[in-house]
């Protein structure tokens, strides 16, 4: 089954109120998807600084002086903010990829979920209620975000299958349904040199979308192509640093909502998960058509087209 | 002595709370009204896209819906009216065998299907497969339905004030579709067909029942080909 939830806010006073509107959505979903959940939240853009969201199953130990030694081998400054099983590093936007090699030298156990100027992504096994305490969902702030309560199928109950799933700089991926032909695409992506890392069909479709969009697509561009080189149930809500995405297979059998007000554009596979917004009763609600490519976004003149990051 | 409720206070409209009360103990209070033939209304407030309400009922009453309900509002419905005054998420009014359902707003996926009888009006738009497997209920949609609309309707009516998706009616029986707009695609084996007296008569007669503001003469009907009723290595391409 699995549950999505996104929000994109058009007012901006709403932003300090973002984590605590997604955290009730995602609540709301939870008997779509009890395994896990995860969020993808944006905000706190600043000029020439990079995010990375790191991961580690043993947080003491891993994060441990982790800013110093980073900070040390980059020889650039690095700010560490911890939640959880969860650290978001932030440092110079030329650095990153220096980062990203210090720290597979230095703590190889560690896992970056997210990379981006504004994303951050968390995510985890559990009840979305107990993901969202862990995590201190409720206080965070931003301009829009995106979330996922899942019910595996396709492969096992851990934090890499948890979504969303990082595509690139500031993108990421959230899907409600199955995909067919992950193993096969997941051969082809390899041998490709695209790394995938876990059995997970989901992880797939992002590492799909991220090879498309390397290959010189736009993102509008890829999810178009993903309706003819992904087989399977999906919907799909994509986060980018402006805003977010949303497209259903032709089938279209995995339910999505759409509500919007001046205030907001809301996502929830259920229109459950929108029913304590603000203004909802006048809002526009509907739902997507299937086969069709959505975005919505801050820029003055959003297009499906844009190009990715 | 046996506990009667008084009889003043059945006649009375009940309000429910669902967000306050529950599910279950609306669904078992309107349960219980299966043996009442007095008409009761109620009407139940803050359903919040809530799923399963007012289902199964087998009582002459009318329900009143203040708000959009969730998956399988009003499903095997007998009998009674349901009434949303909101949208209707999916399954609505599935395998309903008789009764009234009417979904002031839009009605997600697969709205009416395998119904048996009664009548479903849907005022806004119905999403895919409206209808589908339907068996004898009639289906009155005064906006458009979504793709696969009536795949292997049996029998009933379903009425398209607005547009049709793609694959109307594909592998339908004897179900007759009536569709005032454009109809995107017709499915395998369905076929548009001549509107003869008779049908009009059947039309206006729905178009009245479903308060539609149309008349019966700007619609077209579509129904079954026949041809995929038995196989035939002719047709194999279409199945």
């Amino acid at each position: 089954m699995c549950g999505i939830v996104g929000l994109f806010l058009k007012d901006p006073s709403l932003e300090s109120q973002l984590g605590d509107m997604l955290t009730d959505m995602l609540i709301t979903m939870t008997d779509r998807g009890p395994d896990s959940a995860g969020i993808a939240i944006y905000g706190g853009d600043r000029d020439g600084v990079a995010k990375l969201t790191v991961q580690s199953d043993t947080p003491d130990v891993d994060f441990d002086n982790l800013e110093n030694a980073l900070r040390k081998q980059i020889k650039g400054p690095v700010s560490m903010s911890v939640k959880d099983t969860h650290a978001v590093l932030e440092m110079q936007a030329d650095q990153v990829d220096a980062a990203r090699a210090v720290l597979r030298s230095i703590r190889p156990d560690v896992r970056i979920m997210g990379h981006g100027t504004s994303l951050e992504i968390y995510k985890e096994v559990g009840l979305p209620k107990d993901v969202a305490a862990r995590f201190d969902l409720r206080k965070m702030s931003g301009t829009h975000g995106i979330g996922h309560t899942r019910m595996a199928t396709e492969s096992a109950v851990t934090t890499m299958g948890a979504h969303p799933f990082n595509t690139g700089v500031d993108q990421c991926l959230v899907h409600n349904g199955s995909l067919s032909n992950h193993n096969s695409l997941r051969r082809k992506l390899r041998r490709l040199g695209v790394h995938i890392e876990t059995e997970n069909d989901t992880e797939v479709g992002a590492a799909y979308l991220t090879w498309k969009m390397q290959t010189g697509a736009t993102l509008g561009e890829a999810l178009e192509s993903s309706l003819d080189d992904l087989d399977g149930f999906f919907t799909f809500l994509v986060g980018t640093k402006d805003g977010f995405g949303v497209v259903r297979d032709p089938i279209a059998c995995k339910p999505a909502v759409m509500a919007e007000t001046d205030q907001y554009v809301a996502f929830g596979s259920e229109y459950r998960a929108l029913v304590n917004l603000p203004g909802i009763e006048d809002a526009r609600v509907w739902e997507p058509e299937p086969a069709t490519v959505y975005f919505w976004s801050h820029n003055a003149a959003p297009t499906a087209t844009e190009k990715a990051a | 002595m046996r506990h009667r409720p008084p009889r003043k206070r059945q006649r009375k409209m009940q309000t429910f709370d669902l967000e306050a009360e529950g599910l279950r103990a609306l669904n078992s209070a309107l349960h219980a009204q299966a043996d009442n033939t007095n008409q009761t209304v109620w009407e139940i407030v803050n359903p919040k896209g809530a799923h399963a309400i007012a289902v199964g009922l087998d009582a002459p009453i009318e329900v009143n819906v203040k708000g959009s309900t969730g998956y399988y509002c009003a499903g095997m419905n007998k009998q009674a009216t349901v009434h949303v005054h909101g949208s209707a998420g999916p399954g609505t009014a599935e395998n309903m065998m008789s009764g009234t359902v009417i979904v002031e707003g839009d009605a997600s996926q697969y709205a009416g299907a395998t119904g048996h009888g009664g009548t479903l009006i849907i005022k806004g738009n119905a999403s895919s497969r409206c209808g589908i497997s339907m068996k004898g209920i009639d289906i009155i949609v005064h906006g458009n339905v979504g793709h696969m609309s009536a795949f292997m309707a049996q029998s009933g009516n379903i009425v398209v004030c607005g547009d049709a998706g793609d694959a109307l009616g594909d592998s339908c029986y004897e179900a007759r579709f009536f569709v005032r707009g454009s109809v995107k695609s017709l499915g395998a084996d369905c076929i548009e067909k001549e509107m003869r007296a008779e049908h009009i008569a059947i039309l206006e007669e729905l178009l009245e029942r479903g308060a539609c503001d149309a008349k019966a003469s700007e619609f077209k009907r579509y129904g079954s080909a026949r041809q995929l009723y038995n196989f035939d290595v002719d047709n194999a391409a279409a199945y």
